[in-house]
């Protein structure tokens, strides 16, 4: 029995995080609810206590720790940091229309801290036992926040289907981590490589093992054909829990879908980049065609989200060209630069639908946004920058990520992806700028007042700015995702 | 074919019929039977590669526990079959072809050379006095502490989850107050009137 104590430190943050939702827990057994306002703030502080914890402990060496079941690494840690801020941004928009619809409960606020467990434990996965409880605490917190608004037909409609699917693509990733166990012989993400790289693995199975994996990833992230799910829940769950789901997940879904396939299965890359630039062509042009004949935002968001993830494969399937290694740092950092940004957009942009939604409206169709203008130019310029930025238009966040990804394909040679992209971007900027069109030269339908607390109207602005300004500076991020990946790998 | 094979082929048949039975009954409550009896026959699988602990466990979690609940659930639900089977006729070919497909391609690759008994390495007889639940434990408690914690989480989120989506608490439900009904005194109820007799 030589049984090593693990080393806590690397999983500080994580310790913390449930330390803290176990105690808003019991502090929400003794506090009215009229004072749910205190629940928030605990939350938020937890949250920045988590970030500080990350940040003071990141020291950008690769340390293994729980019997190398949690990998704490740089490219951890800033996506740690990155799930923090949009969390937590999150929460800021979404209390007031939460509030308004009476379902500023306290269980929100838990189950929104576990979820944040969840992707953190997925973000340091190095096992896949432990990545798979992270995928499912994540998961079954936001089945269970899908169904928030228990009352509505349509929330709960939309959590069962979320639900069933959602069932469905776990027990193919299982599947799939199976066989994959069945060639190796080992869990370990480490393990699984270093078997493969010395040829012990049978090749057969291990791709039979890769193609459930990736379908697996791919109803995660919500990619062709495995899509169905993601409209009929961004439609149907609350606008906030919608900007929930719209946004951190994605960036925990990049993180396991490079633990998966760079760190464990790298040796195979050239089958899973095959597969991949499968999903990439179909989600790019099924999602953002279909989202040209959507009336509601929220369902149009959705089929661009589609779109997007699509795109983000782009840069992970353009690693290595017939065996040469030399473009993977750039590539896997130009689908994270991707990642980072979109979420970064999907905030703002489901932000304006909660900021234009009152009690007992929901603005999420295409109309409610007509004549923006005259109501409020500001938030019409906020939101013009967001869609322009979604669309791809330089020099906005969005047309420096979509830039990099493709750069990184053309690195690969594959020409034909690129104009395939680019085609249907160009057919999703219709979309987009749709939107820009409603706001600015169509006469406004709602017009009742913009009611929104201040800190939620900074917070937007500032989103909003963010994208213009790292539309300025691209390199500012760019330079991190590098260096971060570079540290990592 | 010695007794420790035939009782293999005897309970992995009953477990594959019991299997396709669960989904092909057309009672929801028989589904569920069947479904037990797949769980004791694959405890019975289990005990033959002796794992005893874990074949205990299986009984008792899963045919002791969930699917008493299971069966509580399925019959207090007011299942109407023939919705259910709407649109099954329309979906079969296509959903029969890609299920063939599919079992074609596994069939390929699981029934290939790489997993036949003959490859694998015999196992290894354990140490004597050897304990399955002791070393289940020390592994749990120890290599496996932090999924195990992890999995502790992922029940609390359930917890949370379930009261969230079901605690109602109704304003106009009528309910008893013990203490006040104790408390009640003669004249809360009872109010005596004076009255002059009235004459004729």
């Amino acid at each position: 029995m030589n049984f090593v104590m693990p080393d806590f430190y690397p999983a500080a943050s994580e310790i913390l995080l449930l330390v803290m939702a176990c105690f808003i827990l019991l502090v929400d057994l003794v506090l009215p609810s009229t004072k749910r306002w205190i629940i928030a703030l605990l939350t938020q502080l937890t949250l920045v206590g988590c970030a500080i914890v990350t940040f003071v402990t990141a020291d950008g060496q690769v340390v293994l720790t729980f019997s190398n079941m949690f990998v704490d690494d740089l490219l951890g840690d800033f996506l740690k940091l990155l799930v923090y801020v949009s969390v937590s941004a999150m929460l800021i928009y979404s209390r007031g229309y939460l509030a308004a619809r009476n379902l500023e409960k306290s269980e929100f606020y838990l189950l929104v801290l576990f979820s944040t467990l969840g992707m953190m434990v997925m973000i340091s996965a190095s096992h896949f036992v432990s990545l798979y409880l992270g995928l499912e605490l994540l998961s079954l917190s936001l089945y269970a926040l899908v169904a928030l608004d228990r009352d509505s037909p349509r929330a709960t409609e939309a959590a069962m289907k979320y639900f069933v699917l959602g069932a469905l693509a776990s027990g193919l990733l299982l599947y799939g981590m199976s066989m994959i166990y069945g060639a190796t012989g080992t869990l370990e993400i480490g393990g699984v490589a270093q078997s493969i790289y010395h040829g012990v693995a049978n090749k057969t199975i291990l791709v039979f093992g890769l193609v459930f994996l990736v379908s697996g990833l791919a109803f995660k992230l919500g990619l062709v054909p495995f899509h169905m799910w993601i409209p009929d829940v961004y439609h149907g769950a609350p606008t906030a829990i919608t900007l929930f789901i719209g946004s951190a997940p994605k960036l925990a879904g990049f993180a396991i879908a490079m633990r998966l396939l760079v760190y464990g299965l790298f040796e195979l890359a050239g089958e899973w980049q095959v597969m991949l630039t499968i999903l990439a062509v179909l989600s790019i042009a099924i999602g953002n065609v279909v989202a040209v004949a959507q009336t509601n935002l929220k369902r149009m968001l959705a089929y661009s989200a589609i779109s997007h993830m699509g795109f983000m494969l782009l840069g992970l399937l353009s690693g290595v060209v017939g065996g040469d290694r030399h473009f993977a740092l750039n590539a896997y950092s130009s689908a994270m630069f991707y990642a980072i940004s979109y979420v970064l957009m999907t905030l703002g942009s489901f932000g304006m639908i909660l900021l234009l939604s009152r009690a007992g409206h929901e603005a999420e169709n295409l109309e409610d946004f007509k004549g923006l203008s005259q109501r409020s130019p500001w938030f019409a310029l906020m939101m013009g920058i967001l869609m322009f930025s979604l669309a791809g238009v330089p020099f906005f966040v969005g047309f420096w990520a979509k830039f990099s990804v493709l750069l990184a394909v053309v690195d690969t040679g594959q020409i034909w992806l690129v104009v395939v992209a680019v085609f249907f971007s160009l057919i999703g900027a219709f979309y987009y700028l749709r939107v820009v069109k409603l706001m600015w030269f169509d006469a406004p339908i709602q017009t009742a007042p913009i009611e929104a607390t201040l800190d939620m109207r900074m917070l937007l602005s500032v989103n909003g700015l963010a994208v213009a300004l790292l539309g300025a500076f691209p390199q500012a991020i760019m330079t991190l995702c590098t260096f971060t990946l570079l540290r990592s790998l | 074919m010695d007794f420790k094979t035939a009782t293999f082929y005897f309970l992995s048949t009953i477990l594959v019929l019991a299997g396709l039975r669960v989904i092909t009954a057309r009672n929801p409550v028989h589904a569920v039977l069947f479904l037990v009896l797949a769980f004791f026959t694959a405890s019975g699988l289990w005990l033959l590669l002796q794992a005893e602990f874990l074949a205990i466990t299986l009984v008792m979690v899963y045919v002791g526990a969930v699917m008493v609940l299971f069966l509580f659930v399925v019959m207090m639900l007011d299942i109407n079959i023939e919705r259910l089977r709407q649109g099954f006729w329309s979906y079969l070919p296509l959903g029969a072809a890609i299920g063939l497909l599919m079992a074609a391609e596994m069939g390929v690759v699981l029934g290939g050379r790489y997993f036949w008994p003959e490859t694998m390495p015999d196992p290894v007889a354990p140490p004597v006095g050897y304990s399955n639940t002791k070393e289940l434990g020390r592994l749990l408690f120890t290599d496996y502490v932090y999924p195990f914690e992890l999995a502790s989480v992922v029940l609390l989120v359930a917890i949370i989850a379930a009261v969230m989506l079901t605690l109602r608490r109704r304003i106009d439900k009528k309910h008893q107050n013990p203490s006040e009904q104790i408390a009640v005194k003669r004249n809360d109820r009872l109010r005596i009137i004076a009255m002059p007799t009235e004459k004729e």
